[in-house]
C-alpha cells in the first residue's frame, strides 16, 4: 500500500551531495538534456556541457544505409556522458519493447527512457502501454525511466512494476508551456519512493525553477535548450533555475497569504 | 550478358536490394560503408549480437535494420 508521507531531502546543501541517484547510477547534476533539435552538433555539444548535465538522452534510428550518416557518438564521448537512451516514436508497447532492446544491444548501459505516446496531437503517453512495456523490461532486466502522465495513480503502477525512476511530464513534449499541475506532481513525489524527474514541458528558466521546487528529484528537458536563441545561455539559465528550485524546496518556503504582514516592527513609531 | 555471381534480394532499412550471394553481415556492412561497431544490427526482428556479424550469411529474403543512436529527447 501507497501511504502519503511528506518528501525526503537527500543530502543538505543543494550543491554538495545532494546527489541524485537513479537505479544505483549517482548523477552530479538534477538536470537531464536531450540531444534532439539542435541546428549543429557544436551548439548541441556546448549546450550540454553548458548544462552541466551528466545525463543524456538520445533515439534509436535506422542509419542511412545510401548517405553519409555519422550518428551521435561521433559527437557525443560515451565516456563523458551517460546516455539514456529513449524509445521515443513508439505508439505501442510492442514497439516500444523492440527499441529498447536495440538501444540496449548498443552496449552502454541497461537504462532506458520508455515512452509510448498515445496521442499525436498532444503527445501524451499511452499509460495503458506504457505499464505493459514497463512490465516487459523490467522483468528483462532494463532500468526503466518512465515517461508518464500526471496522472496519480499510473504513476503508483509504474513504481509497483519495478521502474527505477517515474517521470511525468509537465506539459506537452515540445509546448514550452511549463508547469500546468503543480499539485500532482508534488502528490506524485510525496507519494512515490523512487525518483520523480519532470520530463518534457519545461519551456525557461523560471519553469526549471518552478518545478523543482515542488521537490522532485529532477527535471528533463531538450527543445528548450535547442529552440533558444543562445542554447549554451539557456543551458547555463536552466542549471540555475534547477539549482535555485532545488535550494528553495529544500529551505522551505514560508507560507503564502493573502493578507499583508509587516516586515518592520509596529512598536517605536515616532508620534 | 552472363552474370558472373547469383544475387540475392533482400531488404535493408526498409529497401530492397539484390546483393552477391556470398556476403556475411560484415562484408555487407562494409560493401554498405557503415562501421560495424557503431550499429545495431536486427535480422529478420532477432537482434544479432556484433560478435556474430562475421561468421553470420545473409540469405535470400533476409530482412535487416541496421540502427544507431542519434540526437533525440
Amino acid at each position: 500500500m501507497h501511504t502519503g508521507k511528506e518528501p525526503t531531502v537527500s543530502g543538505g546543501r543543494p550543491d554538495s551531495g545532494d546527489l541524485l541517484e537513479i537505479g544505483g547510477e549517482r548523477l552530479a547534476s538534477r538536470l537531464i538534456v536531450g540531444t534532439g533539435k539542435y541546428s549543429t552538433n557544436e551548439i548541441m555539444l556546448e549546450a550540454i556541457r553548458a548544462s552541466g548535465a551528466s545525463m543524456v538522452t538520445v533515439a534509436v534510428r535506422r542509419v542511412d544505409l545510401t548517405g553519409e550518416d555519422e550518428g551521435i557518438l561521433s559527437v557525443l564521448d560515451p565516456d563523458e556522458f551517460f546516455l539514456l537512451a529513449n524509445t521515443a516514436g513508439c505508439y505501442t508497447a510492442e514497439d516500444a519493447v523492440r527499441y529498447a532492446r536495440l538501444a540496449r544491444a548498443a552496449g552502454f548501459n541497461d537504462f532506458i527512457k520508455l515512452e509510448v505516446i498515445g496521442d499525436e496531437r498532444t503527445l501524451v503517453p499511452d499509460v495503458y502501454g506504457t505499464l505493459e512495456a514497463a512490465k516487459i523490461l523490467v522483468a528483462e532486466g532494463f532500468k526503466v525511466m518512465a515517461y508518464t502522465s500526471d496522472d496519480l495513480v499510473t504513476a503508483l503502477r509504474l513504481e509497483d512494476s519495478g521502474c527505477a525512476a517515474v517521470m511525468p511530464l509537465a506539459s506537452p513534449i515540445g509546448s514550452g508551456l511549463g508547469l500546468v499541475n503543480p499539485y500532482f506532481i508534488r502528490e506524485i513525489k510525496r507519494r512515490l519512493e523512487v525518483p520523480v524527474i519532470v520530463d518534457a514541458g519545461v519551456g525557461t528558466a523560471s519553469d526549471a525553477c518552478v518545478t523543482m521546487e515542488q521537490g522532485v528529484d529532477g527535471v528533463l528537458m531538450n527543445t528548450a535548450l535547442a529552440e533558444a536563441r543562445d542554447p549554451a545561455l539557456m543551458a547555463r539559465a536552466m542549471a540555475d533555475g534547477v539549482r535555485a528550485g532545488r535550494a528553495a524546496f529544500i529551505a522551505g518556503r514560508m507560507p503564502a497569504r493573502e493578507i499583508a504582514a509587516p516586515s518592520s516592527p509596529m512598536e517605536g513609531m515616532v508620534d | 550478358m552472363i552474370e558472373t555471381r547469383e544475387k540475392i534480394a533482400i531488404r535493408a532499412n526498409g529497401e530492397d536490394l539484390r546483393i552477391a550471394s556470398e556476403h556475411t553481415v560484415t562484408s555487407l556492412l562494409a560493401e554498405l560503408g557503415v562501421h560495424p561497431a557503431a550499429v545495431v544490427i536486427e535480422l529478420n526482428r532477432e537482434i544479432l549480437r556484433r560478435e556474430r556479424f562475421a561468421e553470420t550469411k545473409v540469405r535470400e529474403g533476409d530482412v535487416l535494420e541496421v540502427v544507431h543512436l542519434v540526437g533525440g529527447g
